[in-house]
């Protein structure tokens, strides 16, 4: 019953809180309005989602956040020194990189993060969801950088999710 | 215009100091890097840093000007966090399709050059078989 009627619990709370950050005050009777409306959008679209997220660990997943983003501010200093000091030679790669993960949203939030970290954009994963291919800006040993990535973020998405 | 503490004042200008440095970085990294691909590289992470520099000196400026903590500018560093990725996947997917020349230290790990989600694709393996000459062109030195 009530998963009938919350359907997506989690995507309900965010739509919640970027309602009221967009009206910039907390008073009840935004509150009110902001869930009602939240949770009928969330009830609404539940039909449009083909598969179903669990969070098994939802502080882990606030743990990861602030990870990413002190990472995202290392990632900018890196950048920013390559950028500059570009007299010595880049060497780019392209890499394949085996996943792990299951599922759209998993897969997705980390080709996020590949994207935002130091020196990688994900620029297409395979047909058959088990390859991401990996641009990195400047790397000497992909297999430690592939090995970072599963070890500092797979790993702990995997925890979050579950899969 | 309300008069502000000092170490707002401070914090802000640092604020907007680092913001708008790390854009002028990004810029930069867009002429300067070789090719495409790397070139994507620069926009995609310094204009996060250089958005949310500024962003946070527009939180700490409101805070401090009207007493009242100020966080929907929150909302631009969120939306751009989800929608830098994506954008940077498209490009990037595109650049992959046309096969863009990249700079020849560039090392290729792909084990099926050239388009790759169509490489597991039995329908165009006669079309991927035709595009082994691709790895020649690519190696061509831009600079």
């Amino acid at each position: 019953m009530i998963k009938k009627l919350l359907p997506a619990p989690w995507l309900a709370l965010a739509l919640l809180i970027v309602w009221l950050l967009l009206q910039n005050s907390i008073t009840m009777g935004l509150v009110v309005l902001g869930s009602i409306l939240s949770l009928a959008i969330a009830w609404y679209t539940s039909r449009a989602r083909e598969e179903e997220v669990h969070l098994h660990k939802p502080f882990r997943a606030i743990q990861y956040f602030f990870l990413l983003l002190v990472d995202i501010v290392v990632a900018n200093f890196k950048i920013a020194g390559l950028i500059i000091g570009y007299k010595r030679r880049l060497s780019p790669a392209l890499v394949e990189f085996p996943l792990e993960l299951t599922g759209q949203v998993p897969i997705t939030i980390l080709a996020g993060t590949i994207s935002l970290t130091p020196g990688t954009i994900s620029s297409e994963i395979s047909r058959d969801r088990k390859y991401l291919l990996i641009h990195a800006l400047n790397v000497d040993d992909t297999d430690a950088m592939i090995h970072d990535i599963k070890h500092r973020y797979e790993r702990r998405l995997k925890e979050i999710f579950g899969c | 215009m309300a008069e502000l503490p000092f170490w707002a004042e401070c914090l802000i200008t640092f604020f907007l100091i680092l913001g708008g440095s790390f854009a002028l970085i990004g810029s930069l990294g867009l002429a300067r890097l070789p090719d495409f691909m790397t070139r994507l590289h620069a926009p995609t992470k310094n204009t996060t840093l250089g958005v949310g520099g500024v962003v946070l000196a527009s939180i700490t400026y409101f805070s401090a000007s009207s007493g009242v903590l100020s966080m929907h500018e929150l909302l631009i560093a969120c939306f751009l966090f989800l929608t830098a990725p994506i954008s940077a996947h498209l490009l990037a997917k595109a650049a992959l399709h046309l096969e863009l020349r990249t700079v020849s230290a560039t090392q290729d790990l792909r084990s099926h050059p050239g388009p790759f989600s169509s490489a597991e694709n039995p329908d165009v393996s006669t079309e991927s078989a035709d595009n082994e000459s691709a790895p020649e062109v690519k190696s061509n030195n831009q600079s």
